[in-house]
């Protein structure tokens, strides 16, 4: 049923100049503050920074579930499959959040129903949407939770939520989204509450299921090493900003600001030796009350005068990179100065 | 599962391994178990028979999932849950065995870190307050020296000494997680348990954590042990790393070992589970997913206890708890199939179990 599978450069969605902000007593939260991106089919794009750097708004934002007020999407479009989302009937956009975007959250529970059973909240779903019988949604219901990895699926169907352990309840939480196969799956911190093994099988369900039915991806996480895995693009955000935008490789390879740098080294390397780690030095900002000028000034560590007077621009440094910097070029070249050096002394 | 098969009297317990090594442990744990008794007269076995000494100057990492007994160990270690039995010597003394008094005069060496820097300050308490209350309580400084003091500590910990009038609330989880450790500090401790100190913090603010603990140990030469279900961060500060799987240690190793070289093979699945933050080596690496969950550890699986979940399980695992012996020089692990001849367990013969016999010379010795 997706409608017209129109051709935009491929791409499924399109955000532009969002912008969403909340009024707080302590004044406007600029939570997300003027950002663009674009996603094309069956592509992963990462979204990572600290905690506070508008991540989780920019996703409500897209599916329209910005608590209002205090929140309000104040400028931008976001065009999924030619229709821009932020002028559509509520109505409309009910229609499309469920069917054709899907969302799992960090805590599974924010999903589910704890006084409902798991059968029928699977089954509620491809009937509202995909019109399904009893029968075949009980049906659908099923393969759902034997797709997930949930052993002996057709007695657990019948249990509550709370009789599953932690990584059972995200499986469910997957099977739920991903029922009427959307186009597009955003997985917010998905596995940040569970353990390293049970972590290893979401994400793995997660690849698995994407290379079967071709969905595209937005994958939140502040973990480095969980995108670098799992993610064609990044997206690094800061203060309600994009700070860097690359192909994931090329992020990694050649970061060309300094707080993705910064982020990169502060990471601890488990194959290189011990050593003092690179830390940032003190906090992320406030976004209430940011001074003028860069916002990563007070912390970075190749801050010039500039930097604390005037705004940095976006600067393009390859066809699909880009950086929020003053120096970007500098802190690029140099990265691939770096790069070169360390693959000649692996040689 | 299906140990309803096997025969509880088959089942054999070997004696823990006695370490090599270092000199006097300051801290030495011998066979320490902590049982929380829960309705129908049943047990949670949260510690289940640890073995293991910490020397002077060093971190011990201890790593494994949640609920598989690592806050419960450290803190048994300060006596702020009571062992059920077993031992914990500091500098040679059995803490169990001391007068209140005595207690209290070796307690002050050891002390504790939370994960929630939120919860574990009292919200209606002036920092200050929070930092000198250990002071009071120790009779160390009173008045004027305990403020001075005060100030010091929050200076050590990168902290302004102007926050002393402040609460919690107004800090953030950085800054609220240098209170505990200046808090900690107060009373010139020896030794900190460090439990998960940085697993509710953002990336940026868990290295400046990361630093300061191991610039303090450098400066005050404090021992750690570092309780986190972070591998990465584990690798980065430990020394030596355990791991713990429902109550038991399985592998103790050097940090380094322990990582290049897991030879137990939830460590190795643990280790192979931590995402690398390059996407060149995540594009072309093996990943051991294990299946299901951790069972639970009121009736944990007989015999070796990953045996449910452990792709080179073979019958005799279900019958025999493996202890804890040295594979390699100073790399300890607890697999019946490999042994300090046959280390690698890809390499072994199908089905076989040269880790019996050395296990059983344990015994018979
Ligand atoms: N309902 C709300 N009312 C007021 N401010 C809000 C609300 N929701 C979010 N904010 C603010 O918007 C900013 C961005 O929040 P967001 O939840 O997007 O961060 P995030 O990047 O997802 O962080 P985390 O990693 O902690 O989930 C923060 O300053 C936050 O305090
Ligand atoms: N006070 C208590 N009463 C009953 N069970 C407890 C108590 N404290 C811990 N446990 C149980 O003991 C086990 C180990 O817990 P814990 O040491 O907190 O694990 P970890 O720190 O490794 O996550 C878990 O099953 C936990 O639920
Ligand atoms: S603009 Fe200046 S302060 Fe901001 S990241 Fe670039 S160098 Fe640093
Ligand atoms: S003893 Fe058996 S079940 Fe346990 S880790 Fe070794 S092979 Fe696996
Ligand atoms: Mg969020
Ligand atoms: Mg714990």
């Amino acid at each position: 049923m997706p409608l017209s599978k129109m051709n935009n450069n491929g791409n499924l969605l399109e955000v532009t100049d969002l912008r969403t902000y909340f009024d707080t007593e302590d004044g406007i939260v600029k939570a997300v503050d003027g950002i663009s991106f674009q996603l094309k089919r069956g592509e992963t794009l990462g979204i990572v920074g600290e905690s506070g750097s508008g991540k989780s708004v920019t996703n409500l934002s897209i599916i329209r579930l910005v608590p209002t007020p205090p929140g309000k999407i104040v400028s931008g479009k976001v065009i999924f499959d030619g229709q821009n989302l932020l002028t559509l009937s509520n109505e409309a956009v009910r229609h499309i959040r469920g069917r054709r975007i899907a969302m799992i959250f960090q805590d599974p529970m924010t999903s589910l129903n704890p006084f409902m059973k798991v059968s029928r909240q699977l089954m509620e779903m491809t009937r509202l949407h995909l019109g399904h019988t009893k029968q075949q949604a009980y049906e659908h219901a099923i393969k759902m939770l034997e797709t997930v990895g949930i052993p002996d699926a057709r007695a657990r169907a019948n249990n509550y939520p709370h009789e599953f352990s932690g990584g059972m309840r995200q499986r469910v939480m997957i099977a739920m989204a991903l029922s009427c196969e959307p186009e597009l799956l955003i997985a917010d911190e998905p596995t940040t509450a569970l353990d390293v093994t049970i972590q290893a099988q979401i994400l793995e369900l997660i690849k698995r299921l994407k290379q079967a039915t071709g969905t595209s991806v937005i994958l939140i996480t502040h973990d480095l090493g969980i995108v670098a895995g799992m993610t064609d693009h990044l997206l690094v955000m800061y203060a309600g900003k994009i700070f860097e935008q690359a192909p994931t490789k090329e992020l990694f390879a050649t970061p060309g600001n300094p707080y993705t740098k910064g982020l990169l080294r502060s990471v601890p390397d488990p194959t290189a030796e011990q050593g003092e780690l690179y830390q940032i030095p003190g906090l992320p900002p406030d976004v209430a009350h940011l001074p003028p000028g860069c916002p990563f000034a007070a912390r970075c560590d190749r801050v010039q005068e500039i930097c604390h007077r005037e705004f940095p621009p976006f600067v393009q440094l390859t066809a699909d990179h880009c950086s929020l910097c003053h120096f970007a070029h500098e802190v690029y070249e140099e990265s691939r100065a770096e790069g070169a050096r360390s693959s000649e002394s692996n040689l | 599962m299906s140990t309803q098969e096997t025969n509880p009297d088959s089942i054999v317990e070997m004696p823990p391994p006695i370490e090599s090594g270092h000199g006097d442990p300051l801290i030495a744990i011998r066979d320490l178990k902590v049982y929380f008794p829960i309705a129908g007269n049943r047990n949670v076995k949260a510690v289940d028979g640890v073995t293991i000494d910490i020397y002077a100057g060093e971190t011990l990492g201890l790593v494994g999932e949640s609920g598989c007994g690592k806050s419960t160990l450290g803190r048994a270690i300060l006596r702020l849950v009571e062992p059920t039995s077993g031992q914990v010597l500091y500098r040679n003394n059995d803490l169990a065995k001391l007068s209140t008094r005595e207690l209290r005069k070796h307690r002050r060496h050891l002390q504790i870190i939370f994960q929630d820097p939120y919860a574990s300050l009292n919200p209606r308490m002036t920092v200050g307050q929070i930092v000198g209350e250990p002071l009071d309580t120790f009779r160390i400084a009173r008045g004027r020296g305990a403020e001075q003091r005060v100030q010091e500590l929050l200076e050590t910990v990168g902290l302004s000494k102007r926050f002393t009038k402040r609460y919690p609330h107004e800090f953030s989880g950085g800054q609220r997680q240098r209170i505990g450790i200046a808090r900690a500090l107060a009373v010139d401790p020896d030794f900190i348990v460090a439990d998960e100190p940085i697993s509710a913090l953002d990336v940026s603010i868990q290295a400046q954590i990361m630093n300061l603990l191991e610039k303090l140990q450098r400066e005050k030469n404090l021992t750690y042990l570092f309780i986190s279900h972070d591998l990465r961060a584990i690798r980065h500060v430990s020394d030596r790393v355990a791991v713990m799987y429902l109550g038991k240690l399985v592998e103790i190793a050097g940090a380094k070992a322990i990582y290049a070289d897991p030879l137990m093979p939830y460590t190795k699945a643990l280790i192979s589970a931590v995402p690398v933050p390059d996407p060149v080596v995540e594009a072309t690496r093996q990943r051991i997913v294990l299946e299901g969950d951790v069972p639970s550890p009121i009736n944990p699986p007989t015999g070796c206890r990953f045996h449910t979940r452990c792709p080179y399980m073979i019958e005799t695992c279900k019958q025999v708890v493996p202890p804890l012996v040295e594979i390699k020089p100073n790399h300890f692990a607890a697999c019946i199939r490999i042994s300090p001849d046959q280390p690698d367990i890809e390499k072994v013969a199908p089905g076989a179990a040269p880790g019996l016999e050395a296990a059983e010379q344990v015994i018979s010795q």
